[in-house]
């Protein structure tokens, strides 16, 4: 039905196209017929995905590890830019939650009523921009697309956004664009250190070097090319930087008589991880650099905020796990205690942050900062070193968590920020002192709040825990200090999650200004919400077959090639390895581990430990 | 050399051989033959001023003699036949290579060709925008027009001067019209501060820059570039420090003068005063024109100070040795006759230093030898080009940008924001002097990424002025608080200026980006060949990191323009005015925001051409 070159494209440029209709032949006026095509392009690319990776011959291959549905169209020969996407097990879920929360979002937007038309397109360029940055496979593209969402993130915010929106906005534009001026520097420093003809045969097929018509087929031929001049042994491609990245001359650099410098490809990847790191855990993002989400949150219209929460952030992880670890791991692995110390500082500030805060979105902002601290713990752990030899379950582990993490918290978020923004548009504001007792006004709206609230909070059962337990679980095998900081969060969430619910939702009576409007939620806001919940619930219960099946062979391939490149590169004396004398508490997580005999791809992930499984394959 | 010898010599010059086309006609290797565009604009200017004369000339509107003169010129220089093909075989007198014309005063490359084209091009627009905004009238016409095409010339020869009286000459020429042009409303205060600001300037930049050519040229007893390099690769080695002193004394001299063609920091004053005082007619033109071809004036300063010229042809000598060929050799043995060429080439070659006669392949690698030998003697003065520039980019820059924030006017915004432009091109410039010795196709993408960068440029920026002029005429107003909330009256206008604001800033996926990022590129191309060559030069890093930081500096003042014209509300007390977006200015606007905005999709063409333009200027 599709080719892999039609079927991502539409994907991708079907929100820009439906942008060019509405800005050229629908009136400004007929806001009605606006959304409706706006929510119908959304719609569009949600059963583009779903069709899409679900027929035939582009059906997605869960039990593939490699990319699939890729294509490679040269684009800019003189620099070597390819029209290069594809699609794995990391990249689809983030891509389908995108697709999901649009449609959610502008499913939300009909309470916009200033300037539609310029708000739709604007929508749907965010769209593109989104979906771009998860599909690309070349890093000029993916820093196109990563920028392209600037854009329209900052009228968005600033033209719809509540009292400080230009505040919010441009503070918004300067953080990212620092986080991608920096990620500029680091891809140019890449690229011009790449060289393409340290692969082997194998390692330029799997990463499509060698696509397209007329081009050299062989590692030999594309010497000759690269000898005559017709191709640049730099590249973009993200996955051939990964394959040098691991490689064991990766980026270094020749001297004048042409053998490689020791040591410069690795002091190369440190600075590149760590511009890159600092770059995504901006978008993340991650203390001390979150300070532009509070601001961007609490100022965005609701539609915005989901969208903010939902998918925007997740490219701050996306971009680490798919860019930073598999072509800087020697920065990685140095690095590894930093950038988990920089989640759990996250999760810790965030969840004290929100706390305190007075305003109902404040609050949920701040959660999320919480909340992603679990994805970059999870990513930066370490931990492939076993008793005595490499293993790479419990970084496995991580990885895993961290992504699903992604995905429930984009579900979650995206619902609470959701919630909010429906009894904002009720009483016109966000005091959580001024709220209380709406159980007995708008019970539906309460009863789906809170459900979507406890997602967040991490119930057992919902979409929060499971990421949460993973990745706590996978810690302790790492840092046994930040493992417990880490579990102890949870305390920390439950308190003002379900303090929030008890200022809010319980008590007698409503205290704030507007009483008189408050009014039981619509059919359209509880089939908003509905749908949230369910896959709140879905992805609670059901873990393994929704989410962490299609990514579980992906990730297990790249922890696993990094695990055997951290044996093979950054061996470790024997001396360090063997730990003599295991304390108590990494006894307790052998036990706990082997307990639960977690082994991805074998069994379902241990969210699900109930023994008799009828879910189990 | 009798005088015989000579004058036909000089007529060989000037138009080429004897042999092939009519006596009349230059042939295509003659200094008269690569000048035809140069020409096509003087006589367009004789034409515009001697129609006057008569009574049925005085009904004519200049407009249209700039529009077929500028038009043909930009035929005559032909970029899509220089640059778009590379099939030429090096012997036909039709590719184009290194020549020097008119007795080496002047050089014709393929920079050349691309400078030259930019440059008429932008002419031609500038001539329909300029008839589209109704400044200057029919009445000023023919003088306005007149200096703006005397200035392109000036400019033209800027962009091929291949000696330093040429250079002096060049800016002078591109100058002077410019002041009038700056004072160009008579009986404005603002006009005529403008002018004299600009004037007086501009003299003082030129007595330092004269001062710094004649230093040099008595040091080294000549004012031929590529002469003067070959001269300066010998006497370096041997220099006392107080003659190095007095070099680079005149090096700061000369420095000096193309620093104020380019508005650079600290010779920049000029600048916003003459961009307020002058109507953004004459912005565009002083802030695209001008500036593309004082960049390319550096790079050929830099790069014949700099570097030791690779071989070249005179005029004339592959017409004649082409027809010799044709005649003596049959075709198989074509091979050995392109040979031949260059070897009588070098015979001929009176400037070459070496002085080899160039008999045998062995003489010819041995000439080569000695001209790698001499360019490594040369390393120091590169390496004192190189620095400073780099020094005067990080200064343009973070100023231009810094002083941006407070202005509340447009057009004195845009003045900063075309100085801190300047500091961008200017980058490259630093990694060409680095690469220069080491790898000049490496060294050649340098020059091919600012060639890349005066394109997108151009559209951005004559975009930009052409906007403000048209809502100046609507609006009667330059400030930016008068734009406020302008997209409700212009909502396309507007939309139009925030891409190319956007497109400034150098966010992708706008044109802007591409230059950006081609700069960028060479600078870390520099750097990863030095460092492989031992010698990092961690200043080309120190540059981009600038130059990133300022791509975040100057998003604030950008940004504030397209936010007061966004998102603030209309000001109450904004007089009522009329502005068709359905026009030919909008049209006009329209034509230029394209460029900027879909060069994304396909600039390899572009980036190919920018290539070729930078071919042959060291190889």
């Amino acid at each position: 039905m599709f080719t892999p070159i039609s079927l991502l494209s539409l994907i991708v440029f079907l929100p820009a196209l439906s942008a060019l209709v509405l800005g050229l032949f629908v009136p400004g006026n007929r806001h009605d017929l606006l959304r409706w095509i706006t929510l119908g392009a959304t719609a569009g690319v949600l059963l583009l995905c779903l069709i899409g990776f679900g027929t035939h011959p582009t059906s997605f291959d869960v039990g593939a590890a490699s990319m699939q549905n890729v294509f490679n169209v040269s684009w800019i020969p003189s620099f070597d830019i390819h029209y290069f996407m594809g699609v794995d097990g990391i990249s689809l879920p983030l891509v389908v939650l995108t697709a999901l929360i649009s449609f959610l979002a502008m499913g939300a937007s009909w309470s916009i009523k200033k300037h539609v038309k310029a708000y739709c397109i604007l929508f749907l360029l965010l769209e593109t921009g989104m979906l771009g940055v998860f599909l690309s496979l070349d890093f000029f593209l993916f820093y196109v697309f990563w920028e392209v969402m600037l854009l329209p993130m900052y009228f968005l915010i600033g033209v719809w956004g509540g009292s400080r929106k230009e505040y919010a906005a441009i503070k918004f534009f300067l953080y990212t664009l620092v986080g991608s001026v920096l990620m500029l520097i680091a891809i140019l420093l890449l690229y011009f250190n790449s060289d393409v003809t340290i692969l082997s045969d194998q390692q330029l097929a799997e990463a499509h070097v060698l696509d397209g018509a007329g081009g050299p087929t062989t590692a030999e031929e594309l010497e000759d090319a690269i000898e005559a001049g017709t191709r640049s042994k730099h590249t973009f491609n993200l996955l051939a930087l990964a394959a040098i990245g691991q490689h064991e001359n990766g980026f270094d650099r020749k001297d004048e008589a042409g053998k490689y410098v020791e040591g410069s490809g690795a002091n190369l990847q440190w600075w590149a991880f760590l511009l890159l790191f600092i770059g995504f855990i901006i978008k993340v993002p991650s203390v001390p650099l979150h300070t532009w989400l509070p601001d961007a949150h609490v100022e965005a219209p609701t539609p915005i905020s989901m969208i903010l929460a939902g998918v925007l952030l997740k490219m701050g992880g996306y971009g680490i796990i798919r860019i930073c670890y598999p072509i800087c791991p020697h920065g990685g692995y140095d690095l590894a205690y930093f950038v988990c110390l920089v989640g759990v500082v996250s999760m810790v500030y965030g969840a004290f942050a929100a706390m305190a805060q007075k305003d109902f979105k404040r609050l949920v902002a701040y959660s999320s900062v919480s909340h992603m601290g679990y994805v970059v713990l999870g990513l930066g752990v370490w931990s492939a070193r076993g008793a005595t030899m490499y293993t790479s379950d419990y970084w496995n582990m991580g990885v895993q968590g961290a992504m699903f993490q992604m995905i429930a918290h984009g579900i979650s978020s995206a619902g609470m920020f959701f919630m909010v923004g429906v009894i904002y548009d009720r009483v016109h504001h966000r005091n959580l002192d001024q709220f209380g007792g709406l159980f007995g006004k708008m019970p539906v709206y309460t009863g789906l709040s809170i459900g979507i609230f406890f997602a967040g909070l991490g119930l057992p059962g919902l979409c929060g825990f499971v990421g949460e337990i993973l990745v706590v679980l996978s810690v302790f095998k790492y840092d046994v200090t930040l493992a417990v900081i880490a579990a102890s969060v949870v305390i920390l969430t439950a308190g003002y999650i379900l303090w929030a619910i008890q200022r809010v939702f319980l008590g007698a009576e409503y205290k704030g200004p507007h009483e008189e409007s408050i009014t039981p939620s619509t059919p359209r806001e509880n089939a908003i919400a509905g749908v949230l919940f369910a896959t709140a619930i879905l992805l609670g219960v059901l873990p393994y077959h929704t989410v962490l099946r299609v990514m579980d062979r992906t990730v297990e391939n790249q922890v696993d090639g990094l695990a055997k490149w951290t044996q093979d590169i950054k061996e470790v004396p024997d001396s360090e390895t063997t730990d003599p004398e295991p304390n108590a508490a990494s006894e307790l997580t052998q036990v706990v581990v082997q307990d639960l005999s977690w082994r991805i791809g074998a069994r379902p992930d241990p969210g699900l430990h109930e023994t008799d499984d009828p879910m189990q394959p | 050399m009798n005088l015989h010898e000579l004058v036909s010599e000089l007529i060989i010059d000037t138009k080429g051989a004897v042999t092939g086309g009519a006596f009349t006609w230059p042939s295509a290797d003659s200094s008269l033959g690569v000048f035809l565009p140069e020409i096509c604009l003087c006589v367009t200017i004789v034409l515009m001023l001697l129609v006057r004369v008569f009574a049925w000339g005085r009904k004519c509107d200049a407009f249209y003699f700039v529009l077929v003169g500028t038009g043909l010129a930009f035929f005559l220089s032909a970029p899509w036949v220089h640059l778009g093909s590379t099939g030429l075989p090096s012997s036909d007198p039709a590719s184009v290579e290194r020549m020097e014309i008119f007795t080496g005063m002047l050089v014709y490359d393929r920079f050349t060709v691309f400078i030259r084209s930019v440059l008429v091009g932008f002419a031609f627009l500038f001539a329909i925008f300029t008839k589209l905004s109704g400044i200057p009238d029919r009445e000023d016409g023919p003088d306005v027009y007149t200096l703006v095409l005397g200035a392109t010339l000036g400019m033209c020869l800027m962009a091929s001067a291949n000696h330093l009286l040429m250079v002096f000459l060049a800016v002078e020429m591109a100058s002077v019209p410019s002041y009038v042009l700056a004072g160009l409303l008579k009986g404005r205060r603002l006009g005529s501060e403008a002018a004299l600001k600009y004037s007086i300037y501009g003299a003082g930049a030129a007595g330092v820059m004269l001062y710094g050519i004649s230093l040099l040229a008595g040091m080294l007893n000549t004012a031929h570039l590529p002469t003067l390099s070959a001269r300066l690769a010998e006497a370096i080695p041997n220099m006392e420090s107080g003659e190095l002193t007095v070099l680079a004394l005149a090096g700061l001299m000369i420095m000096v003068g193309l620093a104020f063609k380019l508005s650079a920091v600290p010779f920049h004053f000029w600048c916003p005063d003459v961009f307020e005082g002058a109507t953004a007619e004459v912005n565009a033109f002083l802030s695209v024109a001008s500036k593309a071809a004082a960049i390319a004036l550096l790079v050929r300063v830099a790069i014949g100070i700099g570097a030791t010229p690779a071989e070249h042809f005179h005029p004339g000598v592959r017409s004649e040795k082409m027809s010799a060929v044709a005649r003596a050799v049959p075709d198989e043995l074509q091979g050995e006759g392109l040979f031949a060429v260059a070897l009588v080439h070098e015979e001929g070659n009176t400037q070459n230093p070496n002085g080899s006669t160039g008999d045998d392949p062995v003489a010819k690698d041995h000439a080569a030898a000695q001209r790698t030998a001499a360019d490594d003697r040369l390393d120091p003065a590169r390496e004192f080009i190189g620095k400073l520039v780099a020094f005067l980019a990080v200064l343009t820059c973070t100023f231009g940008n810094l002083a941006a924030y407070a202005q509340t006017n447009l057009k004195r915004l845009l003045a900063y924001s075309t100085i801190a432009h300047a500091g961008y091109m200017m980058m490259p410039v630093s990694a060409l002097m680095v690469m220069a010795g080491h790898d000049a196709p490496a060294a050649e993408r340098a020059v091919s990424a600012i060639a890349l960068y005066i394109v997108v440029y151009l559209f951005m920026n004559l975009g930009a002025f052409s906007i403000v002029a048209f809502l100046r005429n609507a609006m009667h107003s330059e400030e930016i608080a008068d734009y406020a909330g302008l997209i409700r009256r212009c909502p396309l206008t507007v939309i139009f200026f925030s891409l190319i604001l956007f497109s400034l800033i150098g966010l992708p996926p706008l044109s802007g980006f591409i230059g950006k990022f081609a700069i960028f590129a060479t600078l870390v191309d520099g750097f990863q060949r030095s460092a492989a060559n031992g010698a990092p030069q961690a200043y080309l890093l120190a540059l981009l990191v600038v130059g990133g930081l300022n791509t975040v500096l100057s998003l604030f003042y950008y940004l504030r323009v397209v936010k007061v014209m966004t998102i603030d509300p209309e000001p109450a007390h904004r007089t009522a005015f009329v502005y068709s977006e359905i026009s030919l200015q909008g049209a006009f606007v329209f034509l230029l925001t394209v460029p900027t905005a879909l060069f994304i999709l396909n600039w390899d063409v572009l980036n190919r051409w920018a290539i070729e333009a930078a071919r042959y200027l060291l190889t």
